[in-house]
């Protein structure tokens, strides 16, 4: 069996969660990666580096700068024959291209498998995460998005695979790039941070947030946040961890001024040890944090700020 | 501009989810049934299309059981003009629902089709990317803002940097994201002028759409649940345990 995953990359770099798709294919079959960009052969390099990547396609077009899903997933569908199974991971950009994919290739989608249990059968989370799915495909192709957070990321270095290049399969015309307005950040993504601390309604304002980043700074953390508070616009949609935001799974979650509705605990429940900071005693997010700390938060934060100092 | 929004009858977000004991899947009878958040938006959405004099018709199209005629009513009270229902009791998976909504666009071509870009129940997120692929149009997922400006969209969407804004050429299909609007609630006065609003009722059949699932499932569990934790009493202690206990920091 032979398993294709789709890279995710900005033509310079390849994104860390592509490494967990790998760990996903490896278990199905051989693994070929495919690079899909313009001038992007130094991602190819670096995805012929992965460990376990048997061989990289290499599709360099300006069709794909910006990966507008009308144009590759008409490219990943025309490869799609010759492989088993074809992966991504279950971020903005694998949800957003996949699904046109299996609806090219006549096959169903499954989304977000958190594990594999052979080559037709997978678990993937339902209602917020509340409930576990295992689920078997009769489609000739398997079409699968991959959350991260169920899979180790395979070794990025280790791996010599061969570089062989496809033929793009054209501009659909049908969508164009205008712009875009990324967060910059000095500090570590969401997705792939060790340590996580996020603030919710709690926080009362955008400006407040410094207070979290202090103690981010400390522990060298990212900084996520509730919907309320992404709605209450205190800071920008890409910090929402939660069912319909980012799923996150760090070593240590701190939730601070987070009530734990089950969509934020959809996103991050998985996490190895979760701390709460909440001044209510009944706060669901109490339940399930390995250390609760019932206190005001204006108190406790610059408090947590200057213990880590010591 | 016609527009139709897909809505969608899913366990309301507020309810506690239970796994049966069977493992055939979650509790739904005596459970409360909404329309999935999303489609609130994409309703929303296309009222105000209709109210800015960029859309002349809305209609809400649904496919399931009986009961969606009740997720349709809400439609049509929010402001939505008509209904339509494919109606059938058999399970419906993404795909098939993408194919009878292709059969339904194609009778009445709207410029515009809205969707929710996941329903909170199988969080799939497949539906609208899928009815775009077998219509042949562009797509606009994720959405955070839309400007129609004649036989172009401009969409911004909300991706897990940011934000990207894309131009679609019409028709199109968008997926809304939270951050498009915030629904409103249908007024009494609506509600009862929504009773009187037509609802026509298809078949799979009818539509000529084959709706056979292609994933079965093999069981349904709740998941391992935490082990419960403890309470600190100061910040000092909470450091401590996570440096000495968890060894996290
Ligand atoms: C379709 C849908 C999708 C959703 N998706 C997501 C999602 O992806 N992610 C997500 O997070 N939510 C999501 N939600 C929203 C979710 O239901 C909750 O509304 C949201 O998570 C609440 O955010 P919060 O905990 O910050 O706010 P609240 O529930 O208002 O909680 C604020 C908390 O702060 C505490 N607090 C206040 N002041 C202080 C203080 N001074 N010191 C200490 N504690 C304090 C309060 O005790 C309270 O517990 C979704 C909802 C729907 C319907």
């Amino acid at each position: 069996m032979s398993v294709l995953v789709v890279a995710e990359h900005d033509n310079t770099n390849l994104k860390p969660a592509t490494l967990n798709a790998v760990t996903a294919a490896a278990k199905l079959g051989d693994v070929a990666v495919l690079v899909a960009g313009s001038n992007c052969h130094g991602v190819a390099e670096a995805a012929a580096k992965i460990g376990g990547v048997a061989k990289v396609l290499l599709a360099d077009d300006p069709a794909y700068e910006h990966r507008l899903a009308e144009n590759l997933a008409a490219l990943v569908a025309k490869l799609a024959p010759g492989f088993t199974h074809v992966l991504a991971t279950a971020t903005s950009a694998g949800k957003n291209v996949m699904p046109r994919v299996a609806a090219l290739l006549d096959v169903a989608q499954i989304s977000d498998i958190s594990a594999v249990e052979g080559a037709d059968t997978f678990v993937r989370p339902i209602y917020a995460g509340n409930a576990l799915a295992t689920v078997q495909s009769s489609d000739p192709i398997k079409v699968i998005t991959v959350r991260a957070t169920g899979f180790d990321p395979a070794p990025a270095e280790g791996g010599s695979a061969a570089i062989e290049t496809v033929d793009p399969a054209g501009d659909s015309g049908l969508s164009q790039f205008v712009g875009q307005a990324l967060s910059k950040s000095e500090r570590p993504e969401l997705t792939s941070a060790r340590v996580i601390i996020s603030g919710g309604r709690g926080m009362q304002s955008g400006e407040n947030f410094h207070l979290l980043e202090k103690v981010a700074d400390k522990l060298g953390a990212a900084v996520g946040a509730s919907r309320a508070a992404v709605d209450a616009g205190f800071v920008p949609n890409d910090y929402q961890v939660g069912q319909t935001g980012k799923i996150v799974a760090p070593e240590l979650y701190i939730a601070v001024g987070i009530s734990g509705a089950i969509q934020h605990l959809a996103g991050m429940k998985d996490s190895k040890v979760i701390v709460a900071i909440n001044k209510d005693e009944d706060a669901p997010i109490l339940q399930v944090a390995d250390y609760s700390l019932v206190a005001d938060l204006f108190q406790a934060v610059p408090e947590l700020a200057a213990e880590l100092e010591k | 501009m016609k527009v139709l929004v897909a809505v969608k009858r899913v366990i309301d977000a507020n309810v506690k989810v239970r796994v049966k004991a069977d493992g055939t899947g979650v509790e739904t009878t005596n459970v409360k049934m909404s329309m999935n958040p999303f489609d609130e938006i994409g309703i929303e959405e296309a009222i105000r299309l209709k109210e800015a004099g960029k859309a002349t018709e809305v209609i809400a199209l649904s496919a399931g059981v009986q009961q969606c005629q009740e997720t349709l009513r809400t439609a049509l009270a929010m402001g939505a003009d008509r209904g339509i229902l494919i109606q059938t009791d058999a399970e419906l998976q993404p795909l098939a629902v993408a194919k009878l909504f292709k059969a339904v666009v194609e009778k009445e071509q709207p410029q515009l089709v809205i969707l929710g870009k996941q329903a909170i129940d199988d969080d799939c997120n497949q539906t609208g990317q899928m009815l775009s692929t077998l219509l042949g149009w562009a797509q606009g997922t994720f959405a955070s803002k839309l400007e129609p400006n004649g036989d172009s969209l401009t969409v911004t969407r909300e991706v897990d940097g940011g934000l990207e804004t894309v131009a679609l050429k019409m028709p199109a299909v968008i997926t809304t994201d939270l951050r498009l609007n915030e629904p409103r609630y249908a007024s009494l006065p609506n509600i009862m002028k929504a009773k009187k609003k037509p609802i026509e009722t298809l078949t799979p059949d009818e539509l000529g759409v084959d709706v056979s699932p292609r994933l079965k499932t093999l069981k349904v569990v709740e998941p391992p649940p935490r082990k419960s934790g403890v309470r600190v009493s100061s910040v000092a202690e909470l450091v401590d345990k996570l440096r000495n206990e968890a060894k996290v920091i």
